[in-house]
């Protein structure tokens, strides 16, 4: 079976990718989970390429994996941060674009609290551009590691259930987990308090819940999210303690989803909240390898864009 | 002595429930006469309008010329000029300026522009509250006496319920309307489109419609207890219009208007622009059940005006990212061209619903002379050609700005004539 070619400039979204796409990418990582097997983890792929790692939002881990996927690639990487939005700064996202196009870069990978910016430096860079999170919008490598992670414990998406709980209506994990999990034919649940639960969100093809007890019923895999502490207003929440005896997830919860079912988490998680750390730490948890696995996907998704930038030069 | 002859065109003037081919005299800026042919005189000045519409000078109560303050985005000069080019005679324009127009001073700063520039008639709307804070009365007094027509913090709603009570009954004094922009902002929060399905399913943070739809309730009641004189600036949801619609037929003194984009738009278009600052107004592009409703409201009478709500931003202000860059859109060159194709031409809206929508309803709304073509009535006409076809082209707009949502979009129908006081201002090539 010949495999799809990738043609694709940037990564933008799950949105925009078919399924043949998300199974190239899942599948190239697979190939690329090897690499870490190996004494000398790197492969010359992309010697002499330059990834920027462009992160207007604090974070450490999705970065970090970045930087590590780049340099397993043998790509030279540099890191921007920059707290705040590009306005904070007075210099306009157009003005930061064009800076970096100077430098000539390969890839760029963006991460922003503001929805549609890696779209907007795709339309105006010459070079690759990857999201790495974008507001509430997508995070389509965090959805293709947990893609990975459910693959290599129960060997299929298509007729799985997987339950996400959490704050639903602020998480770009939730937004690419349900387009490429409802696009590999999973049967996806949503569940969490109706204050963050936007109306509409099941034209997503979705089941939406209010209560953990029937998201979790029978469920393969559950998805935790990490409740941000530093978003909530006071009226969404009353209390952390009010959410965590509404969706927290401890033991006993757990016990009504398949016996063999596995826990996935984002990151990072705030332990007795959202999750007990006997969950977090138990046989069922998939957390770590979570991160494993990401390290693959992100060198996956930087191998097939550096074929479409070869294709074109 | 000065004559112009507008001759041969299809006149429809709805104040006179007229609709038939008429010759039209203007003299020394007032009608003179309205006739099934006049015969001109030399020295007149003579318009063929044969095969076009003729109708009273189109009125926009609702613009922002950003004069004073902030000239970078439009003047009182550039605004006129886009104005008479998309066949407005007339236009009101917001308060919100650079300083705030609560002052005499900021009025008679404005109608000198207007009367520099020698284009479109302009008519100051004063603020509501001092500097808009929300907090004491702006003299309304003085500010009907410089020149102001109407009050509001148009850009600020006025959430304070006892402001609003008050200046709903003070403002009874000088018999103007309340223009109140209609959002409870506790409730529109940090949203920066709708809040319906796409925005749940792209992530934006959303403006629900209840945050309008509360504050038009609120302000209803207002209206009834003090007998003020109350309009909601562009109306966008279904429920506002529907209580506006019943407080109509219990006999309140309220008024709406809508603007072409949230009747030709829906909140669908954000996503699909791809996050496009230029799709970025408040209030935001509803969803399809509110256009739906706002269309219906347009034909059985409860929107009274369709206003732009012309929101010049500079090219570097919409660049940023959409959560970022200022809420607004232009609106004075595209706004009758829109509505001629999508609602006139596509059966919608019969074309003497539009033109009443466009000059008679807007002239009753804010008390403006105008509206109509009545011997004696000042001399501002719009000359139609509803065959004329035009792209919207940002770039050849007479406005400074160019943030539309409409580049790329080809209609037809559009202001070729635009007279105002007699004298022709705007002719198109």
């Amino acid at each position: 079976m010949t495999e799809p070619a990738w043609t694709r400039k940037d990564l933008l979204g799950i949105g925009e990718l078919s399924v043949a796409e998300i199974e190239l990418i899942l599948n190239t990582a697979e190939s690329f989970a090897e690499v870490a097997e190996r004494p000398v983890k790197k492969v010359p792929t992309l010697r002499g390429k330059t990834v920027v790692n462009l992160f207007f939002e604090p974070s450490t881990r999705t970065r970090v994996s970045f930087e590590i996927a780049a340099q397993r690639l043998s790509a030279d990487v540099v890191n921007f941060t920059s707290a705040g939005s590009s306005q904070v700064k007075g210099e306009t996202l157009a003005d930061t674009a064009k800076n970096i196009a100077s430098m000539a870069p390969d890839f760029v990978v963006v991460r922003h609290a503001h929805a549609g910016v890696p779209a907007m430096l795709a339309r105006q860079l010459e070079c690759g551009v990857v999201n790495a999170g974008d507001g509430a919008h997508e995070h389509p490598t965090q959805a293709l590691l947990d893609a990975t992670t459910i693959r290599l414990h129960k060997g299929r998406i298509a007729g799985l259930t997987v339950a996400m709980v959490g704050d639903i209506m602020h998480s770009r994990v939730v937004r690419s987990n349900i387009l490429l999990l409802t696009r590999l034919g999973a049967r996806v649940r949503v569940a969490g308090p109706r204050t963050m639960v936007p109306r509409g969100i099941e034209t997503l093809g979705v089941e939406v819940h209010h209560e953990l007890e029937p998201a979790l019923a029978g469920a393969d895999v559950v998805m935790m999210l990490r409740l941000q502490l530093e978003r909530q207003s006071r009226t969404l929440l009353p209390s952390l303690s009010e959410y965590s005896r509404l969706f927290g997830l401890d033991a006993e919860r757990m016990r009504l989803a398949k016996p063999d079912a596995i826990v996935l988490h984002p990151g990072p998680m705030n332990r007795g909240v959202e999750i007990t750390s006997e969950v977090a730490d138990g046989s069922q948890s998939v957390i770590l390898e979570q991160v494993g696995q990401g390290v693959a996907v992100r060198m996956a998704a930087l191998y097939l864009l550096a074929g479409t930038r070869e294709a074109r030069s | 002595m000065s004559r112009l002859l507008v001759r041969g065109g299809r006149v429809i003037d709805p104040s006179q429930g007229l609709d038939g081919r008429r010759d039209l005299l203007l003299e020394d800026g007032r009608v003179a006469r309205l006739e099934a042919a006049i015969d001109a005189r030399d020295g007149d000045r003579v318009i063929d309008a044969a095969g076009r519409v003729v109708t009273p000078g189109l009125i926009d109560i609702h613009v922002h010329l950003r004069e004073p303050g902030q000239e970078a985005k439009e003047t009182v000069a550039s605004g006129a000029a886009a104005a008479v080019a998309g066949g407005f005679t007339a236009v009101a324009c917001m308060a919100n300026t650079s300083p705030v127009n609560d002052s005499r001073l900021v009025t008679e700063l404005v109608l000198g522009a207007a009367r520099a520039a020698g284009l479109a008639r302009v008519h100051p709307v004063g603020a509501i509250s001092m500097g808009l804070e929300g907090e004491q009365l702006a003299p309304f007094g003085q500010l009907v006496a410089a020149g102001c027509v109407a009050v509001s913090d148009d850009g600020r709603p006025v959430m304070s319920a006892e402001l609003m009570r008050r200046a709903l009954e003070f403002a009874r004094h000088f018999r103007i309307p309340v223009v109140q922009h209609a959002q409870d902002l506790d409730l529109s929060g940090e949203g920066v489109m709708h809040e319906g399905v796409a925005s749940a399913c792209c992530g934006l943070p959303g403006i629900p419609g209840a945050a309008e739809d509360v504050m038009v309730a609120r302000d209803l009641i207002l209206t009834e207890d003090s007998g003020g004189r109350y309009h909601v600036a562009h109306i966008s949801t279904a429920r506002a219009l529907g209580l506006v619609r019943e407080a109509k037929a219990r006999g309140l003194n309220v008024t709406c208007e809508v603007t072409p984009h949230h009747l030709l738009l829906d909140d669908r278009a954000v996503t699909a622009s791809g996050f496009d600052a230029n799709f970025k107004m408040q209030p935001p592009l509803r969803g399809e059940s509110d256009v739906a409703a706002l269309v219906a409201g347009l034909v059985d009478g409860t929107v009274d005006a369709i206003a732009s709500d012309h929101a010049p931003h500079t090219r570097d202000e919409k660049a940023l990212e959409f959560q970022a860059a200022p809420f607004g859109i232009v609106g004075l060159e595209t706004a009758l061209p829109l509505c001629l194709d999508r609602l006139v031409a596509a059966g919608i809206l019969p074309l003497a619903r539009l033109v009443e929508l466009m000059s008679t309803g807007p002239a009753r709304v804010l008390g403006l002379p105008g509206g109509t073509l009545a011997i004696g009535a000042p001399a501002d006409v719009t000359v139609i050609d509803l065959e004329r076809e035009l792209d919207v082209v940002a770039a050849r707009f007479r406005s400074k700005a160019r943030n539309t949502p409409f580049e790329g979009w080809k209609l037809r129908g559009c202001a070729v004539a635009t007279i105002v006081g007699g004298r022709l201002v705007y002719e198109r090539d």
